[in-house]
């Protein structure tokens, strides 16, 4: 029987008896990759031990606790892994799983369109098939990571006369190539992590669709379920280097000079969620915590932060229990933006007129300016919060569905 | 943590709710809210013998079911739930703890199983003031030795006052807060029963005015034992509270499929909805604080004062939330007597600032914060 007692022992002793800090980071992640404890809770024939996700925190919190290194996990290439499990084909799976997790291949997500954000299925992406591979013609923006990516999972449409939902493929397309060119895009926090992406009759691979013809939907979907889940509001765990571990080994270095590249468009992400780890020390050290309009702020944020990370858990065991989902795994995205929200209003009361100011004027290095112009992406990357609110109230509350005017086949539909 | 109830935790709130769906529907809660004393002793004495709720936090050893803090915060949300009128907060929860950290051996062998068993019906009068849950911000004072203590003072918000058999009071003495136990019906005793929004929960003022008293516990060492009952207080009131707030949830979603206007029901309405889902997240995020804390207590967290002032302040928010959407969702409906919206908005009202209201716990549990940082 195992259980996290067991797991957490038999993880320490892998690691005991093969981590080796001179190892490469391709080495080290292959063999990680090949025993199933880089991904513990992705199946057995595919990378995993098929852990519930409980027994998967377990074993992260050891890696961190031992200060090894785990696989690679930045950016959206483990939503590019989820999608692929439940809906890729074999040789899709053999080709990209392993790559994922060893870091050799970056991910981006090609969804979003100029004429369609939240109406996603209204993707006029026009791709038609050509011998043995299509021909993509279209638009894609706000697309993370774009510009560096190696592979994109792309929704476009690929039958005119099904109607919006039926009419959409999903494919893996490779971002290397010609017909595929990518431009930064400047957010308003100066930084430039997303893109637009212009598919002038790029190709794509005929074994590159995934799942049926048509049913790009589905597969979207499933994709979107795993990035909300993704903001369920749970603090960051302990980062590496709160641990006092001898970090002189090779492969950190070279982790550290991953991360500089393949973090760089997340670096503003701590920021966005609001840095509720901050709002405490802010106030003491600038004495604030005696303004007693400041303390109720506070107290309503950590109240808030702390709730929602309860909420999370709370889902989470009911999930490893098999109980039927609750309402309470639905909100983790809703409350992650009030959050946001709130810290930016607390750390704004603590900082005062500093608010104002940015990088190296601003309070902690800059980092309290970057909160408060970043906040407002958190309710709009990854599904607006009125999106959310429409399928919790649809979905979870079912109340009645918003009425459409976007039935019968896509090219009468009114496009946006 | 485990984050979730077990199976039998589960099957115990089945069981309570089955309980006060018979006993307790809402028209048996408008008929009891209209008595004089607000207090129903037949519906009292089936919780006492049928379900053993009256005992349920207090330990096997003194007559109770033995139960964590967790069994506890689930048979507060169901009282929350269908609005329970009953002496239960005052005698199975905030005296019965008291007594539980405070009292001696032989008091809590005396005091305990009749509480126990609902047999006797006691309450802590240690308010005084605007109400501030500070057990030591008192003016009530007591003289004597041994056995023999004369008490005067005024406690305020004393809960159900006027059903109790008797009173443990706090009086400072010469060494400093001390737990008096004061008999009901003692010369001397004066008690005001104050008009109330909640009807369906009775506060009074006492009066003490060279009232006997005997002595809880130790002389001058009360505080410790009386802040512990308090947290324990203070997340029971929470899970009463997000009882409350999820039942006005469901009655007010299924309202809103129900109320058709411009030919449509009122729950189509995209503000609605998106209403709808803020007001599902305010419960959601106040129910796992109260549960969260519950199970903290059960497992002797340190932080438990702080938690308790996260769930207490969380959840009177969420409730009085609860209470302003639930009457806007019903429109004019929901301002008339007899529709039930109102009754549930008054206990919100009056949980939001018994045991102290929202700012008050704010404030403590930040305090709490800073010195953990300091640590
Ligand atoms: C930081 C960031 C990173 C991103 N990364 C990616 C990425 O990697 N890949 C990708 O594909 N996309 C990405 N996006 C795009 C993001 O998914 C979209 O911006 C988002 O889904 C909203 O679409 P939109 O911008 O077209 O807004 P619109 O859909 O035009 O929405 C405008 C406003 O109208 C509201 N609205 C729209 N429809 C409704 C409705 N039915 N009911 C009520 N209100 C409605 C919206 O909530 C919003 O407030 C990213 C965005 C941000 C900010």
């Amino acid at each position: 029987m195992i259980n996290e007692q067991t797991v957490r022992k038999e993880v320490r002793a892998w690691l005991e008896e093969h981590w080796d800090p001179n190892l490469s980071l391709l080495e080290w992640r292959t063999k990680l990759t090949d025993t199933g404890w880089g991904m513990p809770d992705w199946p057995e024939e595919w990378y995993g031990k098929g852990y519930p996700p409980l027994l998967a925190a377990a074993v992260e919190e050891e890696f961190v606790r031992f200060g090894a290194v785990g696989v690679a996990k930045a950016g959206i290439r483990l939503l590019a892994g989820a999608t692929l499990l439940e809906h890729g084909s074999e040789d899709q799976k053999k080709q990209f799983l392993r790559r994922i997790l060893t870091g050799e291949d970056t991910w981006c997500q090609l969804f979003s369109e100029p004429g369609s954000g939240s109406d996603l299925a209204g993707s006029t992406t026009r791709t038609v098939k050509e011998g043995d591979h299509w021909i993509v013609n279209g638009q894609k923006v706000w697309t993370t990571s774009a510009h560096h990516a190696d592979w994109g999972l792309l929704l476009a449409r690929t039958d005119w006369d099904a109607p919006k939902h039926k009419g959409l493929t999903y494919f893996v397309i490779d971002m290397h190539q010609d017909g595929v060119v990518t431009k930064q895009l400047r957010q308003m926090n100066h930084h430039a992590s997303f893109n637009e992406v212009f598919m002038t009759d790029a190709v794509v691979e005929a074994h590159h669709q995934v799942g049926e013809l048509g049913q790009g939907w589905g597969v979207a979907l499933t994709t979107l379920a795993h990035e909300r889940r993704r903001a369920d509001g749970l603090q960051p765990m302990a980062s590496a280097k709160d641990t006092e571990i001898d970090r002189s080994g090779s492969i950190y270095k070279e982790e550290r000079a991953e991360n500089d590249v393949m973090m760089a468009p997340y670096i503003w992400y701590p920021q966005r969620a609001g840095r509720v780890d901050l709002a405490l020390p802010r106030a003491i050290e600038t004495g604030k915590i005696d303004d007693p309009t400041v303390v109720q702020e506070l107290a309503r944020l950590l109240i808030l932060s702390s709730s929602a990370e309860w909420t999370a858990r709370r889902a989470r065991a009911a999930q490893q229990a098999g109980k039927p989902q609750g309402p309470e795994g639905s909100l983790g995205k809703l409350a992650a933006s009030q959050v946001a929200r709130a810290a930016a209003r607390v750390h704004t009361a603590v900082s005062g007129a500093d608010s104002m100011l940015m990088d190296e004027d601003s309070p902690r290095d800059g980092i309290i300016g970057e909160i408060l112009i970043s906040v407002p992406a958190v309710s709009i990357a990854g599904g607006t919060d009125e999106i959310q609110r429409n399928i919790i109230a649809e979905r979870v509350l079912d109340m009645p569905k918003e009425a459409r005017s976007d039935t019968g086949p896509f090219k009468d539909v009114l496009k946006n | 943590m485990e984050f979730q109830f077990t199976g039998e935790q589960e099957q115990f709130r089945e069981f309570v709710r089955r309980f006060f769906n018979d006993t307790t529907p809402t028209t048996e809660v408008r008929r009891i809210m209209e008595t004089e004393s607000g207090f129903d002793e037949s519906i009292w004495q089936r919780l006492a013998n049928e379900l053993s709720l009256t005992g349920i936090s207090i330990p096997e050893a003194y007559g109770g079911s033995g139960f964590g803090t967790v069994e506890l915060g689930i048979a507060m949300e169901e009282m929350g739930r269908c609005l329970y009128p009953s002496p239960f907060l005052a005698s199975s929860v905030l005296a019965a703890k008291a007594l539980e950290f405070v009292a001696g051996e032989n008091q809590k062998a005396e005091l305990l199983p009749a509480i126990a068993a609902g047999e006797k019906i006691a309450t802590l009068a240690f308010l005084e003031n605007e109400g501030a849950p500070v057990v030591t911000d008192i003016n009530c004072t007591a003289q004597g030795s041994d056995s023999e203590f004369k008490l005067d003072g005024t406690k305020q918000f004393v809960l159900d006052a006027t059903v109790a058999d008797y009173f443990l009071v706090t009086a400072m003495t010469d060494k400093g807060l001390s737990l008096f136990q004061v008999d009901g019906s003692t010369a001397g005793l004066n008690i005001n029963a104050l008009k109330v929004i909640d009807q369906t929960r009775r506060v009074s003022r006492v009066e003490l005015n060279n009232t006997p008293g005997e002595l809880i516990g130790e002389e001058g060492a009360a505080q410790d034992g009386l802040e512990q009952a308090l947290n324990i207080a203070f997340l029971a009131l929470a899970n009463e509270s997000v009882g409350g707030a999820e039942r006005l949830f469901e009655d007010t979603l299924e309202y809103t499929k129900l109320r058709r206007q411009f030919g449509r029901t009122i729950a189509s309405f995209q503000a609605i909805k998106h209403r709808m889902t803020e007001y599902l997240l305010n419960v959601e995020l106040a129910k796992s604080a109260a549960y969260y804390t519950a199970e903290a207590a059960d497992i002797g967290a340190e932080d438990l004062a702080k938690l308790a002032s996260i769930a207490k302040a969380s959840a009177s928010e969420a409730y009085l939330q609860a209470g302003i959407e639930s009457i806007q969702l019903h429109g004019g409906i929901g301002f008339t007597w007899e529709n039930n919206t109102h009754l549930w908005f008054k206990r919100a009202k009056s949980s939001e600032v018994f045991l102290g209201d929202p700012a008050w716990h704010h404030a403590r549990m930040i305090e709490r914060m800073v010195e953990e940082q300091a640590a």
